[in-house]
Order: structure tokens, then sequence, then C-alpha cells
């Protein structure tokens, strides 16, 4: 910056010209605050009722500091048993979607012309635009002794998984498919032809391209897909209601303490867990570098 | 064409065959009915225009792209329907395509890998590869840690690790500084001798092709215009189209070609086979008068355009070695003057001017010397090596 410059313009806008972050800093405050305020205190809020106690006569919140809430969850074998499921439920949402997501990603960004890649682009969009819970009550449908899918696979000895676990990650995988297709392509996208070429040219064949140079390119948008579809199958207890039949995950028992059982500082410490898992969980992506290269 | 490169002539198996080769996008014939034979250990080069369909046929040869009709045979085998996996050559890649994820070394051993070679080996060739590039020290960086020139020469050694038989470079020295450009254009003809591989070299620098070359094809619009020796390409142009796109020459057409060369036809003269003097020497049959529109000076040599009274501007070469310094330092001062441009008959270079599609066409049945030139200017044939 030359001196003629800057004694022509205003010294305050001088100043922010030269301080980049402090520009920064404005620009970012009002929605800064805004989100500090209506996510952080609510975040906030909620970890510290899963300190207070229910006065068990009135069925008022008390404010009176205890960690029997904590220990109870951690040490329940009910809240460990539906711990488990919600893990185990959300990880294996999240390989169905990969598996699911990346051939169909592959399609839309390599294979597929320009004028078929908008229009994959939009049908994968679509489902989006439907409520969520149209979506679980189609699939409650599909599902149901009567359904499509029986009506389906029953000339094949088949029979539909009806209500149950079963029916919630289809319907959860379902669901979150489009978060994991999306970032996957747009991480093909990244990828240039040229390198796939440069593959086969070196006489690796389509699954040892696939393997070796796609996949390590890829690995970011994965994971950034995998986030999505973990952290919502954590979170979920609508579609487990819906077409989970009698099964639990940690949303149900956080959404039950609320209603039913009034006691908002143990369920304020239920989804305490979720939070937790994602916390280890993004740690852990943070540790193969991938959040960086996003 | 060269007796060295026919392959019909020597009865060997070239190393590509391309037949009828067609590729159309649409509406456009990126390539149209190409024949094209290309020896054993050529270093072979096609030059041509943006968009004449020269990245297009080195596609089709890598089996990136299927032709429209045609077929691509590799040493006498029938590859057009095989993947690119499957095809005994490899590709230099205008942006390189190095694997960003992996070193190196890793880059340059993945042909290995992919074919199963045990990891001490293939690291031991990729560092002998490493070296012949003269990359040593480099083998742990990433790609993006490197330099243009030195990603060439990784995405060189990548290439040529695996032994292929046929190596495709499209464009290797484009993105280059002159200066690379010119050390990598001795590197790149220093190895092609030392691995005796065939080379099929895209560009669009004429020079760099008139360089390296053993043969050169001249692409327009999807077809071979001319196929020769560069001498051959430079000496003898058989079309108005080659003439100007291979170096600078002046063009005479019917009746100015009457006129100042005594002959019909188009016709061209290269501006450095033209010399200027104050009066007619004598030397020379052909003579015109004319006056100094222009004098570019250009280091090594002087351009001088000069306006003709029969009404033609022609460009002169002349070069600052033989020019005295006194002509040299008063440039300007040669504006406006009158002089006699001369240039031996043998300079003449009679062209093809319905554009010579037929040229590029290696047919299979023995002929003469193919250049169009040859019958009607015969000193310019002894000059051919
Ligand atoms: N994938 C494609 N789809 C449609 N048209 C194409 C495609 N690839 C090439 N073409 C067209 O084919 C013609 C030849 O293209 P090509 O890339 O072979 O030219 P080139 O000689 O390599 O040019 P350059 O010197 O600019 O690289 C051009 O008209 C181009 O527009
Ligand atoms: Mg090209």
């Amino acid at each position: 910056m030359t001196s003629e410059t800057s004694a022509r313009t205003h010294p305050a806008s001088a100043f922010l010209h030269r301080h980049v972050r402090v520009r920064l800093g404005l620009l970012l405050s009002a929605p800064l605050l805004w989100l500090g305020l209506v996510y952080i205190a609510a975040l906030a809020a909620l970890l510290i009722t899963a300190f207070w106690t229910v006065d068990t006569f009135t069925g008022q919140v008390r404010i009176e500091w205890t960690l029997d809430n904590i220990v109870t969850v951690i040490s329940g074998s009910l809240y460990q048993a539906v711990t488990l499921r919600t893990v185990g439920v959300a990880v294996v949402v999240t390989l169905i979607d990969i598996a699911v997501a990346l051939p169909i990603a592959f399609f839309m960004a390599k294979v597929a012309s320009k004028r078929w890649q908008r229009i994959l682009v939009i049908a994968v969009l679509m489902p989006l635009w439907a409520s969520y819970l149209v979506k679980a009550y189609a699939w409650r449908s599909v599902l149901s002794q009567d359904g499509i899918f029986a009506w389906l696979v029953e000339p094949f000895g088949g029979s539909t998984p009806g209500y149950g676990l079963h029916a919630a990650v289809i319907t959860l995988a379902y669901l979150w498919l489009p978060y994991v297709i999306l970032p996957i392509y747009a991480g093909l996208e990244r990828v240039p032809d040229s390198l796939l070429e440069a593959s086969g040219d070196l006489g690796a064949n389509s699954w040892r391209t696939f393997r070796s140079v796609v996949l390590p390119l890829l690995w970011p948008a994965i994971l950034a897909g995998s986030i999505f579809s973990f952290s919502l199958t954590l979170g979920d207890y609508i579609t487990v209601n819906i077409v989970g039949g009698t099964s639990q995950l940690l949303g149900n028992l956080v959404y039950t303490n609320v209603g039913a059982a009034n006691n908002l500082p143990l369920a304020s410490a239920i989804s305490l867990v979720p939070i937790a898992i994602i916390f280890v969980y993004l740690a852990a992506v943070r540790r193969t570098g991938a959040l960086s290269n996003l | 064409m060269s007796p060295r490169w026919t392959g019909e002539r020597t009865g060997r198996t070239p190393a590509i065959r391309l037949r009828g080769l067609t590729k159309t996008f649409g509406s456009v014939n990126a390539v149209d009915n190409l024949d094209l034979d290309i020896a054993e250990g050529e270093f072979f080069s096609m030059l041509g225009p943006s968009g004449s369909g020269k990245t297009t046929v080195l596609r089709v040869i890598a089996g990136f792209e299927q032709p429209t009709a045609g077929t691509v045979v590799l040493r006498g085998q029938d590859v057009t329907a095989k993947a690119p996996f499957d095809r005994d050559v490899n590709t230099v890649f205008q942006d390189y395509a190095l694997f960003p994820h992996m070193s190196v070394i890793e880059n340059i051993a993945y042909g290995l890998r992919v074919r199963g070679v045990a990891k001490a080996e293939r690291l031991a060739r990729a560092q002998e590869a490493l070296e012949v590039v003269q990359l040593r020290g480099f083998a742990q960086r990433k790609p993006s840690e490197l330099s243009g020139g030195q990603r060439q020469r990784v995405a060189l050694a990548r290439a040529t690790v695996v032994r292929p038989k046929v190596l495709l470079l499209d464009e290797p020295l484009g993105a280059l500084d002159l200066k690379l450009r010119e050390q990598m254009q001795v590197e790149l003809k220093e190895l092609q001798r030392s691995l005796g591989i065939t080379f099929i070299f895209v560009t669009h620098d004429q020079e760099e092709a008139l360089t390296l070359s053993d043969r050169i094809a001249v692409f327009n619009a999807g077809k071979v215009v001319q196929l020769g020796t560069p001498t051959e390409i430079y000496e003898r142009p058989s079309s108005p189209f080659v003439a100007a796109f291979v170096g600078t020459s002046n063009i005479f057409e019917d009746a100015l070609a009457r006129a100042v060369l005594g002959r019909g036809g188009t016709n061209s003269v290269r501006p450095e086979r033209i010399s200027l003097h104050s009066a007619p020497t004598g030397e020379s049959t052909i003579s015109a008068a004319g006056t100094i529109a222009e004098v570019i000076y250009i280091g090594t040599a002087t351009r001088i355009i000069v306006d003709l009274d029969v009404g033609k501007r022609i460009t002169v070469l002349e070069h600052n070695a033989t020019a005295s310094v006194e002509s040299r330092a008063s440039v300007s001062d040669r504006r406006g003057e009158r002089v006699h441009a001369e240039w031996p008959p043998e300079a003449i270079v009679a062209l093809d001017s319905d554009s010579a599609a037929t040229l590029g066409d290696a047919a299979p049945a023995p002929q003469g010397p193919v250049g169009h030139g040859a019958s009607i200017a015969p000193a310019t044939a002894s000059k051919i090596p």
C-alpha cells in the first residue's frame, strides 16, 4: 500500500484494508452472534440441564446439581444396549449408503453425458424436497405385509422384513442417501478424467484404478458424506417410531423422557451420548486428515 | 517419403498401422478416413493447427476413444476393440496426469505395481527411471511440490519405466518456458534414441517438430495433408496450407507466378532463399524490383518486407551473420530503399493448390518420390538426402 492511496481514503477503511482479520471479524460478527445465542446457548442449556434433577411430586425441574442422570445413562444396562444398537444401526446405514452412493455418484460424474448429469443431480435432490414424514410413511406402506416389497419378493420365496430394526435401517439409508451421494459426486467431479485414463494407460483395469486412484482421492468426500448419515441416524427417532416396530434407539429414549416420563434432565443426559459419539467420530475422521482436504 | 521409414519397403511390420480411421463427434469429423504407418523406433510427429484432430488420433491409438470407423493395428495385432490397459502403448499427457496422492517414486512405480512386479524390484526400476530423467533426490516429493519441467519428467519416467513399444506424447512441452522447452527437446530425443521406443509426438510448434522428428505428418481438418521428413516438409511443401503453416512462405499464384517466376500454378519461395541487391547481379535468372516497406530486427536475422513493383508483398530473411554490420546499424534507414530481390530457380516450389489431401495416405502400393514439386523443379529433389 502506497502512502498516496491511503492518504486519499478514509483512515478507518484503510485500516480495515490492511487488517484482513479485523475486516472478516466485523463481517462475521452478526451471524456469529446469532449462532452463538441460538445454537451454542441452547446446547449449553442442554448440557447444564443434564446435571439438574426432577421433583418427583411436582414433576418440575429442580436446580440441584447432581451426576445421577449421567451415571444412570452410563451404567444402566438399558441405555448401554440402546447406545450399542444405535451406533450399530448408524454404522450399518452409513456403510449401505456409501456402497450405494459410490456407483451412483461415479455414474453421474464420470459416465453420464452432461444432459444426464443434470437430470440425475435433480433426481437425487428431489426426495429432499418431499417431507421427511411422507417418505417414512411411504416406506411403512412399502414394507407392510401386503405392500409392494412383499408383492415383489414373494414370487421368489422372500418376505418383507416387517417393522423392526431392518425396516428402520432400510428407511434411514434411503432418507440419508442424497446427503452421501452429493459430497461423493462433488469429490469425483474434482478427480480429473486424465488420472483415470493415465491409470488405465499404465495397465490398471477398472477395479484396480478404482482402488488405487479413485478411492484414495475420494476419501475426504466419502468421510464427509458419512458424517451426515452417521450423525443423522444417531439423532433420529421418528423413522424408528414409524417403521421400527418395538425397537428403540437413543432418540426414542430422549423422546419418551421429554414427553411421557417428563424427565428433562435424564433426556438431556441421554442426548449427550450421541453428541459424545459424534465428537469421537469427528476426531477419528480428523486424524485421517480428511477434513483438511474438504 | 524417406525409404528408411516405410514399412512396405523394408518389409517390417510397422509399430502402428491405422487404416480408414474416422472419428466423428456429432457433426464434427475430428479424424477423417486416416491411413498411416509408423515404423518401429521412429520419432514421428503430428503437426497441425488447433482442432485438426491430433489429440483425437492419439486418444484412439491409446484406446481412450473408440473410432467411428477404421482399425488400429499395433505390431500386426488388431487392437481396435481392446481396452487401454490391454495395449502396449503408453501416454504422456498434456497435463501430465500425475497421481496427486502418490509420491514421485510411487507414481513412477505404479505401472509396475499394477503388473504385479515385486516391491523391491519395482522400486529399483523406478529409481533407475528417475535417474534417467535426472530427478534423483526427488523420489519422496509429491507432484504438487515439483515445477512444471520436473512434473513433465516424472510423467515421462512413469510412462517409460514399463518399457512400452510405443510412447504417445501429447504436447508434452506445451506448458514449459522456452529455455526449459529447448532443454527438454534435447533430453526427449536422447531418451528416445537410448530406449529405442517409437515416439508419436503431438505438437503445434512447427520448429519443435522440425528439430525432433524422423517424419512429420501435417494435419488439417482431420486429414494428413502432407507426410514426410522435416526436410521434405520444409523444403517441398505440397500445398499452400503446409507452406504457410510450416515456416513462412512467399506464395505466388497464377498470374503473379507467370509475371515474376515465368511459370503458372501456385508456387512458393522461402524468405531465406531470397537475397536483396541494389542492382541486378545477373547471377540469377529471377530478379524482381521493389521497395523496402519494413525492416524488422529479430536477433539472429532481420526480416525485411519488400513491396514488389508487380504488386506483391514478399518477406525476406537476411541472416545477420552474413549481412554487414553497417546495414544492421541503420535498419530503419533502409525503409523506402529500392532493391532487387533475387533467388535461384531451385528455390521455387510448385504447390498443389487443391490441398493435396491424397498425399497423406501412406498407400501400400510402391511408389516413387511423392513430392509434387519434384516433377516441376527437379533441382530440389537432389537436395533431399
Ligand atoms: N469429446 C469431444 N466432443 C466433441 N468434440 C470433440 C471432442 N474431442 C474433440 N472434439 C473436436 O474434434 C476436433 C479435433 O480435436 P482435437 O482435440 O483432436 O484437436 P487437436 O488437433 O488436438 O487440437 P489442439 O492443438 O488444440 O490440441 C475439434 O474440432 C474438437 O472440437
Ligand atoms: Mg490436442
